[in-house]
Parts: C-alpha cells; structure tokens; sequence
C-alpha cells in the first residue's frame, strides 16, 4: 500500500520527516521498504500556455508553438503531439531542464525551426504508462480548464509531485493498513496520537432509495454485509484534480469521477466498492449468489469468464453483472451517459474471493482486500462516504437509505490477559499502567478485573484474537530494543549430533581427505536421469506440478547429479574433477507407497587426472583401481564386521559392462563402482569417468568391528613369492580365496605385486606374481614351517586352478 | 742407523704420507703399514732387545710418542676426510627450494555445508539436539501442524510442490518440529532442537531464488521461554556467523506459527552500520525470521500451552553464505563449479 504523506497528513499531525517516520514504523509495526519522490531527479519544469500554435513549413506533424512561461517574451517551442492546441495550459521543460530517465533538455532546432523546451507528456515526467489518464496517454498533458493554474509555476505541485510516498509493505495478517484510514490509525498509535476522521454527512432526497431498487443475499455466508446506495441525476466527468492525484500517486488510473470515487473511498477505508449504471441492470434488483458451472461473464477488462459454483456471483434479473469482490461486469458500466448509479458497499467471504481470483488470474486492489479481510465496521460509512462524494462531485441526487441485503454482526471482540502473561512470554518487567496505556494508544479498550485486563479490541484490528496477538501489540510498541538479551533458563540439556549423524559426517570427511570436493546437486530432476544408475527397482515419485522438465522427478541415484557437475566442468575447461556428494535418494518399493523411503547414498565421480603433470612427475589418468582404493579405503573406515566382495556386473546400463561391479558385504550388495559406459559419457561429453555409490543406510545397520588393541608382534614375519601361469579369465579373487583357504593360520597378508602379459607367456595365459607373508605372533616361525604352509599354496594353485608355478 | 734415528725417520715419512693422503680407503691402507703388526714401528721395537737396558726406556717412550702422534693425525686426517666427504655430498645434494611442492589434493567442504556445520555447533554446544526428518513430508506435518490449515492464505506465501494432495515436498524444516514436538516427554526436560536440511518452493531458478535450499530451523519449548532468550539466543547466533560486534533489532512480522512474530535485521558488516549497497542504505540487513511459538502450533502437538511455551527460528545458510562471502548468485551453490568450490577453505 503506497501511502501520500499528504493524505496521511490530513488524518495524523506527523511530528517528523518521511524518512524517520518510514525507519520508526520498521520497527514497530510495518515495513517501510520504499520511499517514493515523484518529482526526484526532475528540474525546471513549469506550467506553460500556449498563445499561438502554426504548422511546421517542412513537417506534416510538427506545430510551433508560442508558449507563455511567466516571463516577458514566450518561448517557442517545436511540438509533435497530436492533441497540442491554442489556449492549454502545458507541462513545459525548459532549456536546462531534466526529465525522466535524467534526460536533459537543450535549446535545439527542429527542422531548422529553433525550439526552446519541450511540452511534456504525463509518462517523459516520470509517470507509470498504467496510470495516465487515457485522453493524455498519446499526447501531452493538458491541465483542465477549471483548475486555478498559475502560468511558470512548478508543476510539480499541481501533479501531486511534491508528494512524498512510502511503501507499506504490510504482512498478510496487517491488511488493516492497506486503507489510508487503517494505516493513519498505525501511525498515530506510534505517536500516541488519535486520528482525526470526518464523518460523512450524506444530504438525502426525499425518495426512499428501496421504493426504487432491492436486493437480496442467498447466502449470508457468501456477503454477510451487502449494502447498495441510489444516487440519480448524476454528470459523469473527469474528477477534479485532487483526486485524480490521490489516485495516480497510488497507482490507480483516473476514468472518471464515478469510478474515481469508488477508488479514492477503496483507498481511504480500505473498502471496495462497486458502482453500476442503473439503466443498464435492467432490472431493480441485484442478487448475490453462487455461479453456476459454466456460466459465462463479460468483465470490465474485456475478457470473458466460464464460472463455476466456487464464484460468487451479483446478477441481475438474467446474467451476472458482477464477480463479488474481483471485478465488475461490461455490460453494467459506467459511462458518459449515465444517470442513476448503484453503488455496492459489501464484504464477501475471503476464502472464496481469494480462490475465484486465482482461477479466473484476476489479482484486482478489491480482491486483494476481500482475501485478506476488510474493516466490517467501515461497510456502511464507506458507502455513505462514496454516496456524498457522488453528490459533490457529480451533482447527483442521493436517494434516502441504504438498502440492505444483509449486515454482518458488528459486536468488537474481547481478549482477556494478566500483566503477568505479558511480562512472562517477554521476560519484562513492564508495569500495568504502562501496558493498559499502551492499549489505549491503539485505540483498544480496557477493564481491569481484579488481575485480569479485558480488551475490548475494535473490529478494524480483525488480526486480533487471542492473548498472543496481544503480546505481540505490548512488545512492537514498547519496543523490541528495550527487551533485555538473555538465554533460556531450564534443565541442562545435552547436545551433540546423533551416531547416525555422526556416521553421515565421517564418510564425508573421509572422502574430503582422499581429494573429493563436496557438492550438492537438486533432488528432482528428469525421469531418466532419476532412475539411471538403479541397482534396485523402485516406483519413481513425481511432483504433481513442477516447474520444468528438469526438476521434475525425485531422484534414485546421486549420480546422475553429479556427472551433471562433471560435465558443467569439463566444459567449462575444468578437466581434472573429482566430486562427492551425500544425500539421500527416494526410493518406492510399490507406488502404494505414502511416503517414499528416503535412503542415504554416499556418491562419487572423477574425471581427469589422479596425478597432474608437474616437473617430476609425468600426469596419469584416472583409472577404475584408483577410485576402488578410495572405496576400499571408505568402506574400511566404517569399521563394519563382513567381507567385502566386488562382483562384476552388467546390471547398470549406464555403466561399462566389463568394468564395473556391485559392492557386496557378504551376501548384500551395499553400492556399486564402475566406469561410465562410453557412449552414456559422449552424451555429457565427458572423457574417462569413474563412479560410485554406497548405500549408507545399509553399512549403517552392519555391526561394528569391536576395535580391542592388539599389540604389534615382536616375533618376526616372513615373505615367499610365487608367480603364477592362469588362464586370462581366473580372477585375482579365485587366486586369492584358493591361497587363504591353504596358507594355514600363520598367513596374515597376500600382495599382488605384478602382472605380466607378453614375451614367453603363452597366449590366452597371464603370469600374476603374489607375496605371501606369515607370521606366528606366539613365537618365531621356521622355514621348515613356512615351507610346509608355501608347499600346500602352490599344490591348491596347480590343482583347483590349473596354475603352473613359475 | 741407529734405533733412535731409525724411530725419527719412520714418523717422519709416516707424517708425509698421512699429509699427502687424499681418499679415506687409503688412509686405512697407511695405518696398517704404519702401525700394524707387520709396521715397520713395530719391527722396529722388537730392535729393543738388542738395546741396552738402560737406553730402553728412552727409546720406548720414544716409540710411543711416534705411535701416539700418527695415530693422532691418521685421526685428524680421517675426519678432515670425512668432513670433505660429506661437504661434498651436501654440495652435490643442493636443491631449488623454490620449486614448486609435490601437492596432495584435499577436498573442501560445501560452502553451504561450512556454514551449516558452523551453526550447528554452536547451537549443540548451548545444549541443542540435531534433528532430520523426511524431505518428501505430509501436508499435515508441513502445514496442518503448524497453523496452516487447508485454506489459509499464507499457503500462498510459499508455493508448494505436492506430489499427492497430501505429500508433497517440505517447503521448511518446521515439519521436523512438529514431529518432534509430538514425541518428545517433557517429564525429562525440556525440548531445544535445530533442524537443518534441504527444503523445496515452487520457484522459477534465478539468481535470487532456488527451487531447493536449506534450512535450519530452531525450536525451544519449556515452562518459561521468553522473548528476551529468543533475542540472546539470535544475538549470539550473529555474533557467531558475522562477527563479535554485530548487533541485530528485532522488527514486527507475520507467521502463521508464531505469535509475536518478528524479522531479525543484523547491522551491516559491510558498512558497520553506515549505509552501504549491500544493506540497501539501510544500515541493516535481514537474516532471519522467529517468534514465540503460536498455542495452536503447542496445542496441535499435544502440549499444554498454558504451561508451556517457546520460541522458534528459521535460518536460511544459502543466504548467509551469499551475505557472509559475497555470493550474488544462488544457482551458484548447485552448479558445483570447482573454481566455485575450491575458493572456500573452511571446516
């Protein structure tokens, strides 16, 4: 709501500058988030009349122009608007002068015709396109005639633009300020002042407004006030100038003085009002009732409307001739012609009227006031307001009484609060009479009984219900910079973050610490990518209404997020990339499902280099074993009991089918690793890429390994190498088991230490060389014992794989 | 020649020899010769029988003065060796200290995650619990619980995305609350609990909003909770993130779960106050909204609101980090870039 120091002016005695008024209001009630100079950065810009006007020799548009400006010779000045004429009284800038945009304007020629100045339209001062008045929007402004105008003034002045604005910028429960007369209340609260208001004195006619014209409310539910006024004989013209300030300066366009009055009354009391053409209706009578679905409206703004049974609807003997609280009908509007106006001074349900206004996209200043409630007390004496305006403004002729169709119970509402509520939920010590003068700032009531304030709260203050709401009125006057700071005194509590928590944390760090930059990436994405990089089956889950393609799933796998990050690098000339992300995936065993079930992942990916060129070391690309010993590393970090296996798989389309494995902890697979399939990889553009994922939920339940200190032996350790002749597909884990299974006790390592493929080993055939070593950590181990142990190694070897010793 | 001449002119070869040795290997070679059992001092000792008894001693302590003094200098002579050597070897051994370390990557930790982490801490160390709850959240959780029926109008406030109509994505943390709220035994003390995690607003991405950002809310629910700790509790929390000098002013503000609500402006750290384009001339900045918890948020959860009360905070790390770091640009923190990543070196 744009408040007009001006207006505001009339109603309070403002002590202080708009800009101190606008930092105290911030911090007591609304928030003041602009301050609005209309006529900042504009200079020398003055009232002109134009003596004389001839036609440009060398132009078919262009009128020179004899302009008085107050001194002794006028000025001439080229013009090209079309509604330029002798006799207008014009907006002129002078040579020197700065118009919108800081444009300066300079003696010039126009066609070799010399122009001092310029005649300005209402939007090159500065004005927004949407509230010029539409006779000036192709032209320049002309002052209406029966102003009292003084030729090289200002303008300013008589445009308002001295005007000083602010913007309230009200939360949803404050709309009792988005009326002129509900913010002066704000405002003279906070100077401990009272309001000055005028009441409406409305001189009636004789002839009884409801001898002429009824209506009727279906539903008190749908207007539990609908109230209409007759005025008759009226002269639609354009508002006088006042008003017409007071509109613009507020965003609203002058049309005419009827429709001007309904505005300027919407601004003061914050209370919409409808006016229809009389003779138009057709009928005498006005309905107020649910749409029916289907039915058809023309509005003021042109465009047609298909109701349904959620609209409220006013109508005539045959169609709708209004949407309650949102917009009136074409075909009842107001124009040159009309005589007789009704005018509609009513509170419609909010629910309804915030709804019909989202479906039919029409945010309207009414509807913005119905949705958020209006002062139920103002009804009657708005339309008395807009009725004696009519009368003034338009000559007319205000039939006797308001007819109404129903009237909303106008009882005030009382809350009941100790002091030492108040001083408990604010930690004060602040005294009654403080308190109960604080209320009476605000134009509330009270009665103390015994300990006990009863507050009788007017019904312009509707956010007011409950003895918080009172609090909250005691704290934001009294003043939140008087609260003393202090911290909750209670039972000492422990905090610290969970063991699930804390293991969540560990992978993370641990990841950090082998290189891994830690990203975060959106949980809905595209179909594709949301099931990509599955091990599991699951329904996918999709927001009802997203916003684009690309978030419009909620993800399975944190890969796909990531290889996004890759790929964003990559082509961004950042090769070398290595990322982690925790967070979790939403997994849906069977679309039944309430709720997917969030499961924590722990991903990586790394393209690149593990190692970069520098002076002495040559660079080396990431390959599948660099990122396993990262996972081998991560998962022994989790000091979880089981055995870790990795089982080649082909199982994720996204991945290389002959580089990439599950990750199994005994029989349940926990994560997977691979290389990303090539042509998946062409498609992000990106080289060589290496992921993973763990299911943390899973790791998480594993049992710990009891960690129990075992100290370091002192008897000695040795080592036997064999080298082996297999078979291209014997994997290094059936090499492996069949070692553990013979070594006997005394084995406590196995290290492949090389693996030859070439000269003098025979084709299809790969030579893989091992070291074993054996320790007794009771005492010295012979050789003949080791021997013993080595000797069943390389027979199990020759007989279970068919390995030919080296 | 005589004994004693024979004596003084072994020592005096024996010092021309040590004196002209130039490698290590060699001296050892002269000590054997010298002084070995084959040595011609020792040779010539055993000539000591044929002396006279009493010339014996003269000429043995002569010998033994020889003896002592090439030892002496076959010493001197080996360290000196040595000391050569190995100045030698330091010499060959010098490096540039100016070329560039063999560097190890470590990875950094999301800036949003640094600021969270930082929170976090402060707030267990008051004595709060960490909780997470689900981000795919029922509307009851998310609305109904906290003071927004079906109807209201503040729903609009925060497009939502639903994914029925009755889950959808949490557009806050406060459904965490509410989920603790109803567990937690107040027989055991009272409740003091922040809830970070992600959160989703039907949002168009630009540079000042995402469709998914983080949160972290606080809620302390006891028998007497004062707007006064709320204050203490959100100073100390500026002081933390922005610095030991800040101040911040409460203003008047509107949630639908909390009554009184208010803003939380911290003073600019960019202008001290003064006015600058970062506060917008204020000399002011928004972090944070909180309030006492409404009854009906209490009452929703099953707890007695006449005899207990709260109060509740929501932080937003994204725009922290943006205010605390000059980040202007949200999307930044979801695209990943390692030039983006990498600039940020906290815990």
């Amino acid at each position: 709501m744009k408040i007009s120091m001006k207006w505001l002016a009339k109603y309070v005695d403002l002590p202080e500058s708009p800009q101190k008024l606008a930092e105290r209001e911030t911090v007591t009630g609304i928030e003041v988030d602009e301050i609005i100079y209309p006529a900042e950065g504009l200079k020398n810009i003055v009232v002109g009349q134009i003596l004389t006007l001839e036609a440009h020799p060398d132009s078919d548009h262009l009128n020179i122009c004899q302009v008085a400006i107050g001194e002794q010779q006028p000025y001439q000045i080229v013009c090209g608007a079309p509604n330029v004429a002798e006799g207008q009284k014009v907006i002129v800038a002078l040579p020197g002068a700065r118009i919108v945009n800081n444009q300066k304007i300079k003696k010039s020629k126009m066609r070799g015709v010399e122009s001092r100045g310029m005649l300005c339209s209402l939007q090159e001062i500065g004005f927004n396109e949407n509230v010029v008045p539409d006779e000036f929007k192709d032209g320049i402004y002309v002052f209406p005639e029966n102003e009292t105008i003084t030729v090289g003034e200002s303008v300013f002045p008589y445009l308002g633009m001295d005007d000083t604005i602010l913007n309230f910028d009200a939360t949803p429960n404050r709309a009792d300020v988005l009326g002129m007369r509900g913010a002066a209340w704000e405002v003279a609260s906070m100077y401990d002042q009272k309001p000055h208001f005028t009441v409406p004195d409305v001189p009636e006619e004789t002839e009884m407004a409801d001898s002429k014209f009824t209506n009727e409310v279906f539903d008190n539910n749908l207007a539990p006030t609908y109230r209409n006024r007759i005025v008759t004989n009226v002269k639609v013209q354009p508002s006088p100038l006042w008003l017409q300030i007071y509109l613009w300066n507020n965003g609203i366009k002058p049309i005419n003085n009827i429709v001007d009055i309904t505005n300027y009354v919407l601004l003061d009391y914050g209370q919409p009002l409808h006016a229809y053409d009389f003779d138009k209706l057709g009928s005498k009578k006005l309905t107020v009732r649910n749409a029916e679905n289907g039915e058809t409206f023309k509005a003021l703004n042109d465009n047609e409307y298909e109701l349904t049974d959620q609209d409220i609807v006013i109508v005539n003997d045959e169609q709708a001739v209004s949407l309650a609280g949102v917009m009136g009908g074409q075909s009842t509007s107001i124009d040159a012609q009309t005589k007789t106006v009704v005018l509609e001074s009513a509170v419609f349900d909010s629910i309804r009227v915030r709804k019909t206004a989202q479906r039919h996209n029409l945010r309207t200043e009414a509807a913005a006031r119905f949705e958020k409630g209006i002062d139920v007390a103002t009804t009657q004496e708005a339309l008395d307001q807009a009725a004696q305006l009519v009368q003034t403004l338009a000559d007319g002729k205000v039939l006797a009484g308001q007819v109404v169709g129903s009237q909303t119970n106008l009882e005030p509402t009382i809350v009941k609060i100790t002091i030492e509520q108040i001083n408990h939920a604010l930690g004060t010590n602040i005294k009654q009479e403080e308190i109960i003068a604080i209320f009476e700032r605000l134009g509330f009531t009270v009665q103390v009984e015994a300990d006990i304030l009863v507050v009788t709260v007017p019904l312009r203050r509707w956010d007011i219900s409950i003895p918080a709401d009172l609090i909250e009125e005691v704290v934001r006057i009294y003043g939140f910079d008087k609260l003393p700071s202090t911290l909750p005194v209670s039972t000492q509590t422990v905090g610290g973050y969970t063991t699930q928590q804390q293991f969540l944390r560990n992978g993370k760090t641990f990841l950090r610490s082998l290189g891994y930059d830690e990203a975060i990436s959106y949980a809905l994405t595209t179909e594709e990518k949301a099931q990509a990089f599955t091990v599991e089956q699951s329904t996918l889950t999709k927001v009802d209404w997203p916003m684009t393609r690309d978030h419009e799933y909620l993800r399975l796998n944190l890969v796909s997020g990531l290889l996004d990050d890759l790929a964003y690098n990559v082509a961004r000339k950042q090769t070398n990339v290595a990322l982690f992300e925790q967070g979790r995936v939403f997994v849906k065993s069977q679309s039944s499902a309430v709720r997917p079930t969030e499961v924590e992942m722990l991903a990586g990916a790394i393209t690149g280099t593990v190692q970069e060129q520098t002076w002495e070391t040559k660079a080396r690309l990431v390959n599948f074993y660099d990122v396993k010993g990262d996972v081998e590393q991560l998962i022994n970090s989790f000091n979880k009991q089981g055995r870790i296996s990795y089982q080649a798989t082909t199982s994720i389309t996204q991945l290389h089918p002959g580089q990439s494995a599950l990750i199994m902890m005994d029989d349940q697979c926990i994560g997977f690793i691979g290389t990303v399939h090539p042509v998946y990889a062409q498609q992000l553009k990106l080289p060589v890429t290496i992921v993973f994922q763990l299911n943390l939920d899973k790791i998480m339940a594993l049992t710990d390994q009891s960690q129990i200190y075992v100290p370091a032996s002192k008897f000695p350790s040795i080592t036997r190498d064999v080298a082996i002749l297999v078979p291209k597909n014997v994997t290094n884990e059936a090499i492996d088991d069949t070692i553990r299974q013979a070594a006997g006790k005394y084995l406590t390592d196995i290290k492949l230490f090389d693996i030859y493929v070439g000269t003098g080993v025979p084709a299809k055939y790969k030579s893989m060389a091992y070291s074993l070593t054996f320790q007794n950590k009771q005492e010295t181990l012979t050789d003949a014992v080791v021997n013993q142990h080595f000797t069943k190694v390389q027979t199990a070897l020759q007989n279970i794989l068919g390995a030919k010793i080296r | 020649m005589e004994l004693k001449d024979l004596l003084k002119d072994l020592h005096e070869k024996g010092l021309q020899q040590i004196s002209a040795v130039d490698q290590i290997n060699k001296l050892n070679e002269i000590r054997v010769q010298l002084l070995g059992k084959k040595g011609p001092l020792t040779q010539a000792l055993r000539g000591m029988k044929d002396l006279k008894p009493d010339e014996r001693p003269e000429i043995g302590a002569l010998a033994n003065v020889i003896r002592d003094d090439l030892q002496n200098k076959l010493d001197q002579a080996k360290q000196h060796l040595e000391q050569e050597a190995i100045q030698l070897q330091l010499q060959k051994e010098k490096i540039d200290v100016t070329l560039p370390g063999n560097k190890r990557k470590v990875g950094t930790k999301h800036v949003i995650n640094q600021v969270m982490d930082d929170i976090e801490s402060l707030f267990i160390g008051l004595g709060y619990q960490v909780v997470a709850g689900p981000e795919v959240e029922e509307d009851h959780y998310n609305f109904e619980m906290m003071n927004l029926p079906k109807d209201h109008p503040a729903r609009d406030m925060q497009d939502t995305f639903y994914i029925t109509k009755e889950t959808l994505m949490r557009t806050h943390t406060s459904p965490v609350q509410a989920r603790t709220m109803e567990q937690h035994d107040f027989s055991k003390g009272p409740l003091k609990m922040i809830s970070p995690g992600r959160v989703y607003r039907r949002d168009t991405d630009d540079a000042t909003h995402s469709h998914q950002f983080n949160q972290i809310e606080g809620l302390v629910v006891d028998e007497h909770i004062t707007m006064a700790d709320l204050k203490g509790t959100l100073e100390l929390l500026a002081q933390h993130v922005f610095g030991s000098d800040r101040e911040i002013r409460l203003r008047p503000s509107y949630f639908p779960f909390t009554e009184p609500s208010v803003e939380v402006d911290v003073s600019c750290f960019n202008c001290n106050g003064q006015g600058c384009s970062v506060c917008k001339k204020t000399g002011w900045i928004e972090v944070l909204g909180a309030g006492l918890v409404h009854p009906n948020v209490l009452e929703n959860a099953g707890i007695d609101s006449k005899i207990y009360g709260g109060f509740a905070f929501g932080v937003g790390p994204d725009r922290f980090a943006m205010l605390k770091y000059g980040i202007n640009d949200i999307r930044d923190f979801y695209l990943n870039d390692v030039r983006f990543l990498e600039q940020f070196k906290g815990e």
